[in-house]
């Protein structure tokens, strides 16, 4: 064997764990990324008294692929000006940085995405944020002046939001003690309690940031579609345009199982250690996957074309074997075994979902803020507020080692004091915003006549 | 206010057209210019140093095919220069001749005319409140605005067929008599539209986002307003009480009793507010019409040939958007001598420099949702 085939073979043999997730990351995520467009679009639709789409498979599930395959057949425009190799290279950026944070991630105590390394959630928060350089290169390369506004609104939210995230997400750092992902959990294990609940405010403040960094409503400006038609993504069209699209939504399944890793439990069930609940939450996801296997039977029938019913059909059997997967360790117990994993990324899933239906909601429900009320928001507001809570978690962990206090009376104390500031500072913002806005009326008026 | 002291900075030293000048294209294809308006943005960073419109993109010569019509062959035209309140403009237009023609159109045909005037405005409305929210980033509105609109057009299209371009009068009166269930449908979605008005104000009246948006956002005083010509309710929320229903009462508008809403700071929310109580008022014109329509003709005593004496007419209505007048010239024969239009989207436009400079992009949309303009009343 030459010295060349021998490297590659220490190599695949060393890594092959790392490259078989990542092509699974590669081959999957488009399909999941699709799958929550589908899933965003139906919510809106049902919020806004419609009914979304309907047309492409039945009550629309094959809608995403369709609009893949649109998006792969479409032209592929770059425009005359534009600097072609950056317009090429950005998007992949923003891409590639979001696919490869989700490498770190893990859905379950036994679904480790690639490795479970030892400064997991620093890797996911770094790279994941590489991804506003695809923004900012997009923006600029595509010589236009919509990107290009894009692409500097996009770089000062990036440099706002990501401090508050980053420091919200120390304030659960300080509660675990470690930046393993795994050991993360664990931690919320042995607290008998989810961070969120110790560290609301540092909650609140990384919902708040992470709706930012991820460039949705209200906080959507770079790609404020009505002002700056499609911001920095403008002159895009085609597979570029995909990417970036799947770029931002990977990023929200990323900053949601952020959000579920460090506040809300990770993979653990509601009330972990409450041991009489283990049988009844745990044939929980047996049946409600298999409900929804029911529920498409009884709508098969409703289906006006025969193809429709056959494919609902097919959804209920698909639901029914996921179902009997979930269910069968309970009748065969030498199987027991699978639970952990299996009902863990369960819960883990359940959790990024609803972390990212509060994103949708809040799309649908919320107007934009304008640019400088976003600045306003994020260094009057929420990058004080996480300053403080970081100050506030670490005083009340203080409190609990060095002085022997009660730890809910320590948190409650502290996390008190830091609401006050959080007043105080919501005071301060709308006496300037008035003092603001009256002074921008003035310019107005002078330049009157 | 750092950006502030940069503008005065930049004010003092006159060079408003600097070197950092960006000067951005908005339209005339754009998501929020609302139909092919273009506005070239002077900027300095976000903040706007100055507009300028191209207007022009839908003109048609409406005022010059009006002369090679004969009068009621002009009618549905009218309809085409704000397509979403056909109806406001059909009246100005019929109400216009008639008074040429010296006849006037009969009573039924005068509180069923108001009936559907209102709901037009309604309407008009309710496309301004959804586009203009769509503009500032709520989506949802929108949906809901034109679920109620819906129930509108399709008491327009059981009326007259059409639900776009109505073509709803007939100079003299009306053509068609109303249908059987009119009163009712018309009072059935006064009766819902009260419960969906609250569902938009649970949405954005409160909303601090929606308020940060829209309060101290593209101010217009009263002074500014009569000097532009600006009317309707930009007018009425810088404070001025002007409405052409209450100040020369047309249609049948003098029978009923209805507030006319004003603001104070004449802002964007100011504007919406005014819109808003208007809505209100107008179905309360509504179902005080529906509880007694006279009986009686609906068409006035007008010839199949209209030959009006030779001279000149303006007559003005309040349609949704502003004061849409109608000059007229006959010379004696069948055609027009001359039509000229005032258009309330048209003057209203021009506040639009005025309103926006030294905000941000963001108002820009902002400001031009709240103009409610419509393109095709524009540029005629």
């Amino acid at each position: 064997m030459n010295p060349t085939a021998q490297a590659i073979l220490h190599f695949l043999l060393t890594w092959w764990v790392e490259i078989v997730c990542g092509v699974v990351i590669v081959a999957v995520l488009p399909l999941v990324a699709g799958y929550v467009v589908l899933v965003e679009r139906k919510l809106m639709a049902d919020m806004q008294a419609r009914l979304g789409p309907m047309r492409v498979g039945p009550h629309g599930l094959l809608q995403p692929i369709a609009d893949a395959v649109k998006l792969l057949i479409k032209e592929d425009i770059v425009p005359r000006d534009a600097d072609g190799l950056i317009f090429w290279f950005a998007p992949v950026i923003s891409m590639v940085a979001a696919m490869t944070s989700m490498g770190a991630l893990a859905f379950g105590p036994t679904f480790q995405v690639a490795r479970d390394i030892n400064i997991g959630i620093l890797f996911v928060v770094g790279v994941s944020s590489l991804g506003f350089l695809g923004i900012i290169l997009g923006g600029w390369a595509s010589n236009s002046h919509y990107s290009i506004i894009g692409a500097i609104r996009s770089t000062a939210q990036l440099v706002s939001y990501e401090t508050a995230g980053g420091l919200a997400i120390v304030s659960a750092l300080l509660l675990s003690g470690t930046l393993k992902i795994r050991a993360i959990v664990d931690a919320q294990y042995d607290h008998h309690v989810w961070f969120g609940f110790l560290a609301p405010v540092a909650f609140f403040t990384y919902l708040v940031a992470s709706i930012a960094e991820t460039n949705r409503a209200p906080f959507d400006l770079p790609e404020a579609e009505s002002e700056l038609v499609a911001g920095y993504m403008t002159e895009y069209s085609g597979f570029r345009w995909a990417l970036y699209f799947l770029g931002e939504y990977a990023n929200m399944i990323v900053v949601g199982s952020v959000a579920t890793t460090l506040f809300l439990g990770g993979w653990l069930r509601p009330f972990p250690s409450v041991h009489w609940l283990d049988k009844p939450l745990g044939v929980l996801p047996a049946l409600l996957i298999g409900g929804v296997g029911v529920y498409s039977i009884y709508r098969a029938g409703k289906q006006p074309v025969p193809i429709q019913t056959w494919f609902m059909w097919a959804v209920a059997l698909a639901c029914f074997a996921v179902a009997g997967i979930f269910a069968a360790p309970w009748v065969f117990a030498p199987l027991k075994f699978i639970i952990p994993g299996l009902n863990g990324a369960f819960w883990f899933l359940l959790k990024v979902g609803a972390y990212i239906y509060v994103f949708m909601w809040l799309r649908f429900t919320l107007p934009r803020y304008r640019f400088d009320q976003l600045m306003h928001l994020g260094w009057y507001i929420l990058i004080p507020l996480a300053i403080v809570n970081v100050f506030a978690v670490g005083v009340a962990l203080l409190l609990e080692s060095e002085f022997g206090w009660n730890r809910w009376l320590a948190l409650i104390v502290t996390t008190a004091f830091t609401l006050a500031i959080a007043l105080f500072l919501v005071r301060l913002h709308d006496k300037r915003t008035t003092a603001g806005s009256s002074a921008t009326a003035a310019t107005t008026d002078s330049y009157a006549g | 206010m750092a950006d502030t002291v940069q503008d005065n900075a930049t004010q003092q030293n006159g060079t408003l057209l600097g070197a950092d000048e960006l000067v951005l294209n908005m339209g005339p294809q754009h998501p929020s210019t609302h139909g092919v308006l273009r506005v070239k943005l002077k900027l300095d960073g976000e903040r706007v140093r100055g507009t300028e419109c191209v207007i022009g993109y839908l003109h048609r010569g409406v005022e010059k095919i009006a002369e090679n019509r004969s009068y009621q062959q002009f009618a549905p035209y009218v309809d085409r220069m704000d397509y979403v309140a056909a109806v406001s403009n059909g009246l100005g237009y019929c109400e216009a001749v008639e008074k040429l023609l010296n006849v006037e159109a009969p009573p039924r045909a005068k509180v069923i005319r108001t009936i559907l005037t209102e709901l037009q405005r309604i309407a008009s409305h309710l496309i301004w409140l959804g586009t203009h929210a769509l503009d500032i980033g709520a989506l949802t509105p929108l949906f809901y605005c034109f679920r109620e609109r819906e129930e509108i057009l399709k008491i327009f299209e059981k009326y007259c067929g059409a639900r776009l371009t109505t073509h709803a009068f007939r100079i003299g009166g009306l053509q068609y008599e109303s249908y059987d269930s009119f009163e009712k449908d018309v009072e059935r979605f006064c009766k819902d539209f009260e419960r969906h008005i609250q569902e938009y104000v649970d949405l954005l009246t409160g909303n601090s986002i929606w308020i940060g948006r829209t309060r101290n956002v593209g101010v217009l005083n009263a002074a500014d307003c009569i000097a532009i010509g600006a009317s309707g309710p930009i007018l009425r929320a810088s404070g001025v009480k002007w409405d052409l229903r209450k100040a020369q009462p047309y249609a049948a508008y003098d029978q009923y009793k209805f507030e006319i809403p004003t603001g104070t700071n004449g802002d964007t929310y100011d504007r919406y507010m005014v819109r808003m109580e208007e809505m209100r008022q107008s179905r309360l014109i509504c179902l005080q019409a529906i509880e007694n329509i006279p009986e009686g003709p609906i068409l006035g005593k007008v010839g199949k040939v209209l030959k009006p004496p030779a001279g000149e007419i303006y007559h003005s209505i309040e349609a949704p958007k502003g004061i849409l007048g109608y000059y007229i010239v006959s010379d004696g024969g069948t055609q027009p001598y001359r039509v000229r239009i005032r258009p309330p989207s048209f003057v209203n436009l021009q506040a639009l420099d005025k309103m926006t400079r030294g905000h941000l992009v963001a108002d820009v949309v902002a400001i031009i949702g709240t103009l409610d303009i419509v393109l095709g009343e524009v540029d005629r």
